[in-house]
């Protein structure tokens, strides 16, 4: 019979080993379907965690994903850290590229490269004030954020819908719904030739390190994080609730409108009605498969880009439909939850008791301390 | 250990050779026990000495690793509080399990088992409540009650099922000393009528009072059994801790001007089930400490929100700090004013859990932080260090996390942490709750030691003996009102017990008599002449 039994303190070590079990038992899963789907289980997989890093071509492809999924989940950290769950980064991604689209669409023959940082600070404006309602809907009426950064994500895509449909729509465009094409000098600069890699990559990384000094290293970070972890010391203390609610959902809604526009004048290079591809709410997986701490969410945000580029893969080698990629991303946070019952519990094997006198002894000895500590 | 066998009746309840083991200690080690028919059986022990575990395992809800258990001669394996409750085995918790919403009988009906209607139960307690004096109206909702009272449905509840073995976990310390007696009375009836008890407590002076024979545990281990009423405290204390409690030094320290000066306080509650304050005055000068007795639930936590200023709901002038109008601050603006504060709660409030104690200086204290907000960890962790070895904690290091601590050793450091910051103002809310016998003393000495040097300390605790012994001027609170201050060489428990009750109007007019409390300066002339010390709490009952 198994048993779960609470750990006297929580396990480190299952803490950092819990994603990797949730991937493995994923890709077992995976195994299952493809195999139950008729498809060779080895191709599936290979589709999935090969193709996308054989070629320095495919490694690009592999960082473009990854990109905007890291520089959300790095703005979503700040915000699941202090106890502020933006389930709205979608939408603030939406309208960061929606506003950054709208900059460059202002673009002529002549302007200079300037139009690129303006770009950029208009999606993390965009950003930044669609969370921005949240915030304020919840600071003055107390309003649940989850639900109202969820509902604007739909807002946010018939904004989108409105303007690519009507007011926006290119002329030329026979009559699609979509803006005309950005001028080139407002594509975001390319690391190398032959590939699509951004200097996006690069503020992504930059935020990697930055987020890591301001949640260790400073004291407003510390300030932010109590909050999330015992609200009653935070106000003990006299840090600014109120305040860690606005710089997180800032931060985060900026983070998400500095991706859109990274998006949007970088790999898409218009405004269409398919620029929502769900990187929001993947980087919510990404953010927690990565531990909320920012290296680790550099491995999961690559390994959610796996996900995205194996099931645009496995609809065009195995017959598969693409919808394999959300699959596989909701059975690895599935996974990843139900791992994480071994920080803080232990499995126990127990034979079932012969006679009515169960006598445990020795690994019974692991039970809770915190009964016996009164 | 072979059981001796009884010419008359056998024990009620014998427990033998009772072993139970965590990961981390082991709670009880070999206990032996025996309880006779109709007798008070004191269980003496402090914070960690394993006496609730043993009291868990006999009401079914903690299983032993070893040992067996006799009820009424019988060998019994009881699995779970049901089981023991068919037995006659009943048990009246520290901490009460009642809701708020419901009424008296409503929450005394979700206890019993089905088979009763809710007003034959209704009728049942107010049978039980009037064989045993004990007053309660089974229609009044939970949350109208006071402490005392809600006590009281507790040992209803516990009576209804006409135990024969009724086990109290410190069930005093809830109550003022007036209920005390009122409970004790209840208490001796049972025991008169052949009921067992099996008292669980620290304090000495009501086990002598109320019990007849007494197992001390220490370390999960019997240290003694013996009669308490033919023991002395000191022989008591000795089983208990294995050493004397400490005495304390209390100079006579001239005070210094006036730092906290709280005016006319009015403080509608926060949330539904919270106190009004209502003209709450109160003076703490410099070089003394003065304590707040009362009942918890009357207030303090009210008023400590306020103080702390984690509540900034009060005018500015009702709070002022060195004259200055505090009310408005919040707690990082009257810190910075050299306001300290120690909260109850200490994990959660007073630190984070799951963070490193050297993180958890980062609440209240600002050294290792340089320019623009930067931490540097080396000195953070320094300082940690250096509280941890100054106030003698018991601690993995400086980056072990606070939850990993026991209660005592993660009170010692956040006191120390408070201490540490030279604080103007210390306020602290039951420095010694749940902190074994030897922490405890090294708290008090700390507060003292704190006070000697000039500094004005306010503290609020539910323990007599205690303020007794560190206060110098006393205050009780009672339904969010503050009595008049009391020099503590005035002071008896006998008063302060009636004060507790609310009761210090003046006869005539009652309006509370709270003008007095401003101008007794000179009134501690006589605050040594009464020295008062752990465990002597028997001279005041």
């Amino acid at each position: 019979m198994l048993k779960l039994e609470p750990r006297p303190q929580a396990s480190r070590f299952w803490s950092y080993s819990s994603p990797l079990l949730a991937l493995a038992v994923t890709v077992i899963i995976g195994v299952i379907l493809f195999a139950a789907l008729g498809k060779d289980p080895v191709k599936g997989l290979q589709v999935f965690f090969w193709e996308p890093i054989k070629s320095p071509y495919a490694l690009g492809e592999l960082m473009v994903k990854a990109t905007p999924l890291l520089i959300i989940a790095l703005g979503l950290a700040v915000c699941f850290r202090s106890n502020v769950w933006n389930i709205g980064a979608e939408g603030q991604f939406v309208i960061g590229a929606v506003v950054a689209g709208g900059v460059a669409l202002l673009a002529g023959k002549e302007t200079g490269r300037w139009i690129v940082a303006a770009i950029i600070l208009a999606g993390v404006a965009g950003g930044m004030a669609w969370a921005a309602i949240t915030a304020l809907l919840r600071d003055r009426f107390n309003a649940n954020e989850i639900l109202v950064s969820l509902m604007l994500v739909y807002v946010a895509d018939l904004v989108l819908s409105f303007l690519v449909y009507g007011p926006w729509k290119d002329p030329a465009g026979y009559n699609f719904p979509q803006t005309k094409t950005f001028e080139a000098i407002t594509q975001i600069p390319r690391l190398m030739q032959g590939s699509r890699v951004s200097i996006g990559l690069l503020i992504a990384l930059l935020g990697v390190g930055a987020l890591w000094i301001f949640l260790f290293r400073t004291r407003a970070g510390f300030a932010q994080q109590v909050g999330g972890l015992a609200p009653a010391a935070a106000r003990y203390a006299g840090f600014s609730s109120r305040k860690a609610l606005w710089v997180a959902l800032l931060t985060s809604g900026g983070a998400a409108g500095l991706a859109g526009a990274l998006e949007v004048a970088g790999p898409i290079g218009q405004l269409t009605p398919y620029v929502p591809a769900g990187y929001g709410f993947a980087a919510i997986i990404v953010a927690f498969v990565g531990r909320l701490h920012p290296v680790g969410m550099v491995f999961s945000a690559i390994l959610m880009s796996m996900f995205y580029i194996g099931g645009e893969l496995a609809q065009s080698r195995l017959g598969l439909p693409k919808s394999l990629t959300g699959v596989f991303q909701g059975l690895l946070l599935f996974t990843l939850l139900a791992c994480d019952t071994l920080i803080a519990y232990r499995i126990k094997f127990k034979l079932p008791s012969s006679g009515n006198r169960p006598r445990p002894r020795g690994p019974a000895l692991a039970t809770a301390v915190q009964e016996g500590g009164k | 250990m072979n059981i001796p066998t009884s010419p008359h009746a056998p024990p009620r309840l014998q427990l033998a050779n009772i072993t139970k083991s965590y990961p981390a200690v082991v709670a009880n080690s070999d206990v032996s026990l025996s309880v006779e028919p109709g007798v008070a059986h004191a269980i003496l022990g402090e914070n960690g000495a394993g006496k609730s575990t043993l009291m868990k395992i006999i009401y079914g809800s903690v299983k032993p690793d070893e040992g067996t258990v006799h009820f009424n001669g019988k060998p019994v394996h009881i699995r779970n509080p049901q089981e023991a409750r068919a037995l006659g085995i009943s048990m009246v918790f520290q901490h009460f399990s009642l809701f708020d919403t419901l009424t008296v009988a409503e929450n005394v009906w979700l206890g019993l088992e089905k088979s009763l209607s809710l007003p034959e139960v209704t009728q049942r307690i107010t049978a039980k409540a009037g064989a045993y004096g004990l007053d309660i109206d089974p229609m009044r909702p939970v949350h109208t009650l006071s402490v005392g009272e809600m006590q009281r449905v507790e040992i209803i509840r516990a009576l209804l099922t006409d135990p024969k073995l009724l086990i109290l976990d410190e069930p005093t310390s809830v109550l003022t000393p007036q209920a005390v007696e009122k409970l004790f009375v209840v208490l001796k009836q049972l025991v008169s009528e052949g009921c067992s008890i099996l008292y669980i407590s620290h304090k000495l002076h009501e086990i002598r009072e109320l019990c007849t024979a007494c197992t001390v545990l220490r370390g999960g281990v019997v240290t003694g059994v013996c009669n308490p009423q033919q023991e002395t405290n000191a022989s008591l204390s000795c089983l208990m801790i294995g050493a004397e409690p400490p005495q304390l030094e209390h100079h006579q320290v001239k005070t210094g001007k006036t730092v906290l000066r709280v005016q006319s306080l009015d403080l509608p509650r926060g949330d539904q089930f919270g106190v009004d304050l209502e003209g709450i005055s109160l003076e703490v000068r410099a070089g003394e400490v003065v304590g707040i007795a009362g009942v918890s639930g009357n207030g303090q936590k009210e008023l400590l929100y306020a103080l702390s200023g984690e509540d900034t709901r009060a005018a500015a002038p009702m709070i002022q700090v060195f004259d200055k109008k505090v009310g408005k601050f919040g707690p990082g603006r009257r810190r910075a004013l050299g306001v300290h504060f120690v909260p109850e709660e200490r994990l959660g409030r007073g630190a984070v859990p799951t963070l490193g104690l050297a993180h958890n200086l980062m609440l209240t204290r600002k050294n290792a932080i340089g320019k623009s907000g930067w931490i540097n960890v080396k000195a953070l962790e320094a300082q940690a260090q250096d509280i941890i070895r100054r106030f003698n904690v018991k601690a993995g290091g400086p980056n072990s996390a606070a939850k990993s601590l026991s209660g005592g050793n993660l009170q010692k450091f956040i006191v120390g942490r408070e201490i540490d910051a030279n604080p103007k103002l210390l306020i602290i809310s039951q420095p010694t709750w749940g902190v074994d016998v030897g922490a405890s003393a090294q708290i008090r000495g700390e507060i003292l030691k704190l006070r000697d040097a000039g500094c004005a300390v306010l503290v609020v605790s539910e323990e007599l003996d205690e303020l007794f012994e560190i206060s110098d001027r006393l205050h009780v609170i009672a339904k969010g009102r503050l009595s008049p201050s009391m020099d503590r060489a005035q002071a008896t428990v006998t008063k302060i017990g009636e004060w507790m009750s609310g009761l210090w109007e003046s006869p005539d007019g009652g309006e509370p008599v709270l003008r007095q409390a401003q101008d007794d300066r000179a009134s501690d002339t006589q605050a040594d002449s009464v020295r008062t010390v752990l465990a002597s709490g028997a001279q005041h009952a």
